[in-house]
């Protein structure tokens, strides 16, 4: 008895002490995120609560369910987000799919120049897409002079300029991703499916896509709620013509002053987003998204 | 269950079949016939070309050049997923995406077959590797053993007439390994399938083949059955790769042929060579009590060391001219106690049937 209880309290005690080491070590970032964001969360919830009178009131979450144009605003802040991610996914999957199958050093080539844009601000990249793609731009000047059009197409400023910069700024996001789950992807399951009579066609239906499509999911999502919030490419290049949720929450301070107004729309816009990944989460494996996994 | 053989196993032809990496012959001018329904066995250390001659008849490889046949149809620039050969991957390769039966029944739904068959043969190549029931389990459910048997149901189950094994027990231990020797070879027997094995496990190639083919630098060394491969190797690379086996030289003097200091009675035949080397396996070797009796090779040496191994006694003991070789014995309860120790002097004797000599050259 005295044998097996020997040290067993010293032992217990070791053990908390390095539980604590460990939390201490986490301690500063668990103060950060406290400071930075449970702290502005908390206090963004109070100010839509508060009415133009300075007491207590839902006046600015009526007013979003009494105004048609919010509806409208937060219906076109959805389908440019399902847009932008439709169209990333038809673009990024293709050429993740491309780069895994090239070989290692090339691929990390390829990579390099897929996320060179992450290191030029994105101000000045949303700024470069206005110049090429504007009435007398770079693109209007050549198609026309290679006759692929006649007249000026209208490039920016509305749907089509919102969506060639979003898609352009969050490819990245879909792709790094997608290109990792590709590369996680045995090879020797393709050999198996095409030795089990695969036809290499055969072989990417069966077995790559359905393996490579947590990937894709996950830089999907990534996608779809990072382009909820966006703000500055949107509002450049819609030039006015599409309004998004930020837009509103920008022009409801800037213009109107109204921080409640801001405020509720930013908890709206929150909430919407934590349903998204809450829907997402159900139905899709987020663990092994993140690599939590395997 | 004899059922399954449906159709005829198929023979394979390899003629001058070269591939190189670079500078690298990973397969240096092979030429094998495996016969039909045959359990050949291509043992070599890694990087010797055997998995290289595998991915080739898989298709897999591409080889430089060469002819391969299944049979009689050229199959050298067939893409692999018409080949319509089983294989079992060393990792298994199992769809993680997929259950158990969704994997056996991958190469049916390929092939088109009727929804109502897929299920009944599905079960019945499930019951054939004891897996029965298991279909709707998760691949990432299943143990290492169970894996390899569902790996092995999805190779067979569209009765392909050739078999390929990728070193498909090297996952597994021992035990388990030990019994799917014997259930494969069982296997193997039932279905007669044409199978050629890729391993680097010596043992495991003696006791599932007919015939095991030594791969060396791209090359075969040596084709024949295990006991032939074992008892009288064509070359030092077989003879050192099979088995534990020291090497003493061989000089001629006059008509009598002396190695270690003995002149040796030799009743097997000699290979032609200009030098030779005496092949000694521990457990042919034995310790001699009294005088050695006729046909018996003795040797004088010294006892330097003597390990206890449990079912057997290792013992090493130096020659008169310094060679270092091995003796094993069994223990019984009596024995060990009354083995030489290290330092004694001790009479080794070799009967003249196990007395090798192979040529001595290199590679």
């Amino acid at each position: 008895m005295a044998v097996t209880d020997m040290n067993a309290a010293g032992l217990r005690r070791d053990e908390r002490l390095e539980r604590l080491r460990l939390f201490g070590l986490a301690s500063p970032a668990l103060l950060l995120v406290l400071v930075i964001l449970v702290i502005p969360v908390g206090w963004l919830f109070y100010v839509s609560f508060i009415g133009a009178d300075g007491s207590f009131s839902l006046e600015n979450y009526e007013r979003m369910i009494k105004r048609k144009s919010y509806a409208r605003i937060f219906w076109t802040t959805f389908q440019v987000s399902l847009l932008t991610t439709g169209l990333c996914v038809l673009i990024g999957y293709p050429l993740a799919y491309f780069m895994s199958q090239l070989p290692r050093k090339l691929a990390n080539l390829c990579m390099i120049t897929v996320l060179l844009p992450f290191w030029t601000s994105l101000l000045v990249r949303t700024y470069a897409w206005l110049v090429l793609l504007q009435k007398n731009g770079l693109v209007n000047n050549w198609a026309i002079s290679l006759g692929l059009w006649d007249e000026p197409l209208k490039l920016v400023h509305n749907l089509n300029g919102t969506l060639i910069g979003m898609v352009h700024i969050m490819l990245p996001f879909l792709i790094l991703p997608t290109y990792g789950a590709m590369t996680a992807i045995d090879r020797d399951y393709l050999k198996a499916a095409s030795n089990l009579g695969a036809s290499p066609r055969r072989a990417f239906w069966t077995v790559f896509l359905p393996l490579s499509t947590p990937g894709l999911f996950a830089g999907a999502l990534m996608v779809f709620i990072l382009c909820l919030g966006f703000f500055v490419t949107p509002a450049v290049l819609g030039g006015g013509k599409v309004i998004l949720v930020s837009m509103k929450i920008v022009s409801n301070i800037e213009l109107f002053v109204n921080w409640g107004a801001a405020s509720a729309l930013g908890v709206v816009l929150m909430v919407l987003t934590v349903t998204v990944l809450w829907v997402a989460s159900r139905f899709l494996n987020l663990d092994r998204m993140t690599g939590g996994g395997h | 269950m004899s059922s399954q053989v449906t159709q005829e196993a198929l023979p394979i032809t390899v003629r001058n079949v070269t591939k190189t990496y670079g500078r690298v012959h990973a397969l240096d001018d092979v030429s094998l016939d495996v016969k039909s329904g045959e359990f050949l066995t291509l043992l070599g250390p890694s990087g010797s070309g055997k998995t290289t001659l595998l991915m080739v008849l898989a298709g897999f490889t591409r080889p430089d050049q060469g002819s391969l046949k299944f049979g009689d149809r050229e199959m050298i620039r067939t893409p692999p997923h018409l080949r319509d050969v089983g294989m079992v991957f060393q990792n298994y390769a199992l769809f993680p995406h997929m259950t158990v039966a969704g994997n056996v029944a991958y190469p049916l739904k390929l092939r088109r077959t009727p929804k109502a068959e897929i299920a009944e043969r599905v079960e019945r190549a499930l019951e054939t590797v004891q897996l029965g029931g298991y279909g709707e389990r998760r691949i990432d459910q299943l143990s290492g053993g169970q894996r390899q048997r569902v790996a092995l149901a999805r190779s067979i189950v569209f009765e392909p007439r050739i078999l390929l094994m990728d070193e498909p027990l090297s996952a597994l231990d021992k035990k388990l390994r030990d019994r799917m020797q014997i259930e494969l070879r069982h296997l193997h027997e039932k279905l007669g399938m044409t199978t050629v094995y890729v391993t680097h496990d010596q043992r495991e190639a003696l006791t599932m083949s007919d015939r095991i083919a030594v791969v060396n630098h791209g090359r075969i060394m040596q084709l024949a059955d295990p006991q032939s491969l074992y008892e009288q190797p064509e070359n030092k690379f077989v003879a050192d790769f099979i088995g534990d086996s020291t090497f003493l030289p061989v000089h001629r003097e006059g008509s009598s042929i002396v190695a270690g200091g003995t002149d040796l009675t030799v009743t097997r035949p000699v290979p032609e060579a200009e030098k030779h080397l005496l092949m000694l396996r521990p457990e042919r070797v034995r310790l001699l009590t009294g005088p050695a009796p006729e046909g018996v090779n003795a040797f004088e040496a010294t006892v330097t060391d003597l390990v206890y191994q449990g079912e057997s006694y290792l013992l090493y003991a130096r020659l008169r001219d310094g060679t270092e070789i091995a003796v094993r014995g069994a223990i019984r309860s009596e024995t060990f106690a009354e083995l030489p120790k290290p330092g004694a002097t001790a009479q080794l004797g070799l009967d003249a049937a196990d007395t090798v000599l192979i040529a001595d050259t290199e590679g």
